[in-house]
């Protein structure tokens, strides 16, 4: 599958930073769930893998395996429209602790 | 080789359809729409297989150019005066993206009040963009310097854009007799351009885009260096150059009679062959004369200038240009150049030819006598009266 | 066959980039990309989405991006176009993705270039109202009414006094080969617009509302009822322009409320009844020219 992956490269020194403006495509050194005062939960039970969440997700951090949706939280802001676009109703915001 | 009588826009675009860009985007403005037009017919003919892309502004042509080279071809751009300014954000944006574009400037006076003729305000006011900057003195120079300045800017050691400047309608217009190379030695002086900076669908890139405070600094840094290091490419592209088409050039300086020389004039581009007649004469007259033409504004050849004023009893520099309220802008970076080089000969500015107005013979030859006996000011206005010139 | 949810690219090719949460523009970009697949060469004016998502090292496109200046759009995506195809690959996208200020105002020149040239690239309008990038202020995309940071709701300037601008028909009246308008909130249609685009040969332009909730004061969650609703309420349409004809590809018998629409949003709290009479009746005059001229 082709994505923007996470990197273990995260600083760069002066003979890492390159000469161009150009760099390897994809290339994350952070995560955004830090973001998220809620977070969705999805009833696997529930969930018909309708894939409206996927369709909808700003971030592309809902993908159906198996045909349940499942929430990459590394990347997940929190922002809730998977939950209300879910007929089923089977993704719920939760408080982050 | 064919000899043919070419005014410096048509010697240019000779050595543009001899290096054969892929990409040309240009948008007319006098004087250098020669330059387009000679292109758009030479795509016509087919003896240039470019795209030529009809923008709708300068602004357009080098971020169209910048698109282009980002793909990873060789492009094109042309422009002049307004245009350049126009087009100024995209200036630095081409040497940050370390874009090697190379561009045609037909230097020209810039507005208010509107004038068309030639002086070197707009390209030296953008001597901080990261571009190299060449000024031609004559049609063959610059049909050398477009193949050239391919040659340097896409070297892998440099990859920085380029700018050749020819000085308007005195330059640009003006027919002389020039040797126009082959294309087989065109091609044998210059290598098709490779780069790793482009898009490539195979190794997909993100290409300009922010750095912030920790890196963007290193990114400046490089780029600054990478400017630096054009200095021995510009030597190597010389001598290449001499192998194959019989003429050399000389670096970033090119240097008349200053090895014994007390009063040294020092200026760029069209007007040095003048200021070298007059040199002539005047060491006839046992006033030991000389002259040096920048050829390079950027990068700046500073220890060059050093060493080539060292016998000097006292300097002028002479350019068409002026930073308002200071004084000239060759005159600013020479005399850092000699502060840095511990000269202490005096030097002295001569402000000349704005809007094109004539630098005649006697204008030269009164410089000359006027450093010699010191009763110059630090910066002088030729042509303007002692009343009015405070 | 139609692109859906089903069909669409699994990969991701817009992914871990920092735009707010519930942010429309995103959205349009992450699912255009997934419709133009791999070989999709992006071009990002200055404006959110190249500041979300190009912070070296910290770089979210996973196909070939590149930031344009912010007037540049449309003229690096020709250089780019022209330079692949130099290069003698066929198989490519040039797709630009601009927001309203970026297409309507600075870079409406460079745009109207390239369809003037007809060149052969994808131009995407992510239409969010304001220059959002920068905080807020009025773009010639914001709506009338809306309060801006440049167009406070006070006594004297009441909001932003202009209409939007028409970038749908300015586009149109180049006889550009296809235009497109659309919403997040009806993302089939939006994909289904790519996907056409995509094999159209010349200039096309696809004008897509998105949503901002920071810029348009609703909640995170609610992007996509936005997004709908302003067509619902018929403040926005969908539509077509293609062999030299307009086509409206969905006309709803019955609008929703304009007023609930504006009353949902922030920039909108401070209109009176009379303004929103205004623009009720200038819906109403649009949608009467449309039904009229248009297919």
């Amino acid at each position: 599958m082709i994505k923007p992956t996470l990197r273990e490269q995260k600083i760069f020194p002066f003979a890492d930073v390159p000469e161009h403006t150009s760099f390897e495509a994809g290339y994350l050194v952070s995560v955004n769930s830090g973001w998220r005062s809620i977070r969705p939960v999805v009833n696997t039970a529930a969930c018909i893998g309708c894939m409206q969440c996927y369709l909808y997700c700003p971030d592309g951090v809902i993908a159906i395996q198996d045909g349940k949706a499942v929430i990459d939280y590394d990347f997940c802001k929190g922002c809730g429209i998977c939950s209300k676009i879910c007929k089923p109703s089977a993704i719920q915001m939760e408080s982050e602790r | 080789m064919a000899e043919k009588f070419l005014s410096g826009d048509e010697a240019f675009a000779e050595g543009i359809r001899l290096a054969c860009p892929e990409v040309i985007s240009a948008y007319p403005i006098t004087p250098q729409t020669i330059v387009v037009e000679k292109l758009s017919e030479m795509v016509e003919d087919g003896s240039l297989d470019a795209e030529f892309i009809h923008v709708e502004s300068e602004h357009s042509a080098l971020s169209c150019a910048m698109g282009a080279s980002a793909a990873g071809v060789r492009a094109f751009t042309a422009t002049s005066s307004q245009g350049l300014l126009y087009m100024a954000e995209c200036l630095y944006y081409a040497s940050g993206g370390r874009f090697p574009i190379v561009m045609m400037n037909a230097n020209r006076s810039t507005a208010l009040p509107w004038n068309i003729y030639g002086d070197q305000r707009d390209s030296l006011s953008q001597l901080d963009s990261g571009w190299i900057q060449a000024y031609a003195e004559n049609a063959q120079e610059s049909l050398d310097l477009a193949l050239m300045s391919y040659y340097i800017a896409e070297h892998k050691n440099v990859s920085t854009p380029f700018m050749v400047n020819l000085d308007g309608f005195i330059l640009t217009h003006t027919y002389e007799q020039v040797d126009v190379p082959t294309p087989e030695q065109a091609k044998a002086f210059l290598p098709a351009y490779q780069t790793e900076n482009k898009l490539d669908l195979d190794n997909p890139k993100n290409m300009a885009f922010s750095a912030g405070p920790d890196t963007n600094y290193i990114f400046k840094y490089k780029e600054h260096a990478a400017m630096f290091r054009a200095i021995p490419v510009i030597k190597e592209a010389e001598e290449k150059f001499a192998e194959i088409f019989g003429r050399t050039y000389s670096g970033l300086l090119d240097a008349y009679r200053t090895e014994d020389a007390e009063y040294i004039l020092i200026t760029l581009g069209s007007i040095a062959g003048l200021c070298r007649e007059i040199a002539d004469t005047l060491r006839e007259k046992s006033l030991k004369a000389g002259v040096l033409r920048i050829r390079y504004m950027r990068p700046f050849p500073a220890e060059e200038i050093v060493k080539a004023v060292s016998p000097a009893k006292a300097i002028a520099v002479l350019e068409k240009d002026i930073s308002f309220g200071n004084e000239g802008t060759v005159f600013t970076n020479i005399c850092s150049a000699l502060q840095g080089g511990n000269i202490t000969a005096p030097a002295y500015n001569f402000i000349g030819g704005l809007g094109g107005r004539n630098i005649s013979h006697q204008d030269i030859i009164s410089i000359f006598e006027k450093i010699q006996s010191g009763t110059a000011k630090r910066v002088n206005f030729i042509g303007i009266g002692e009343g009015e010139n405070t | 066959m139609s692109v859906s949810a089903k069909t669409l690219d699994k990969n991701e090719y817009f992914y871990g980039h920092k735009a707010c949460a519930g942010c429309g523009g995103s959205l349009a970009v992450r699912n255009a990309l997934k419709v133009l697949g791999k070989n999709a060469v992006a071009v990002l004016p200055a404006g959110c989405m190249s500041a979300v998502g190009f912070n070296f090292p910290q770089l979210c496109f996973a196909n070939n991006a590149i930031i344009s200046t912010f007037a540049g759009t449309a003229s690096m995506l020709t250089g780019i176009e022209a330079g692949f195809r130099r290069r003698g690959i066929k198989d490519f996208t040039a797709v630009g993705f601009a927001g309203d200020g970026g297409t309507a105002d600075i870079g409406i020149q460079a745009l109207s270039g390239a369809i003037d040239r007809n060149d052969n690239i994808i131009y995407i309008c992510y239409d969010n109202e304001a220059y959002m990038n920068t905080g807020i202020q009025k773009s010639g995309l914001t709506p009338f009414g809306a309060k801006t940071t440049t167009t406070p709701a006070g006594q004297n300037i009441h909001g932003n006094i202009r209409p939007k601008k028409n970038m749908f028909e300015i586009v149109a009246a180049h006889d550009i080969p296809y235009a497109a308008t659309a919403t997040v909130g009806y993302m089939n249609d939006f994909l289904n617009k790519v996907e056409k685009a995509s094999k159209i040969q010349g200039t096309k332009y696809i004008h897509v509302i998105a949503p901002c909730p920071t810029g348009w004061g609703i909640p995170v969650s609610d992007t996509i009822d936005a997004a709908r609703e302003i067509v619902d309420c018929g403040l926005w349409y969908l539509a077509e322009y293609e062999n030299h004809t307009f086509k409206i590809n969905h006309d709803p018998k019955n609008f929703t409320s304009v007023e609930a629409y504006l009353r949902k949003q922030a920039r909108f709290k401070h209109l009176t009844d009379e303004d929103i009479a205004v623009i009720t009746d200038s819906r109403d005059k649009k949608w009467e020219f449309i039904r009229k001229n248009w297919n």
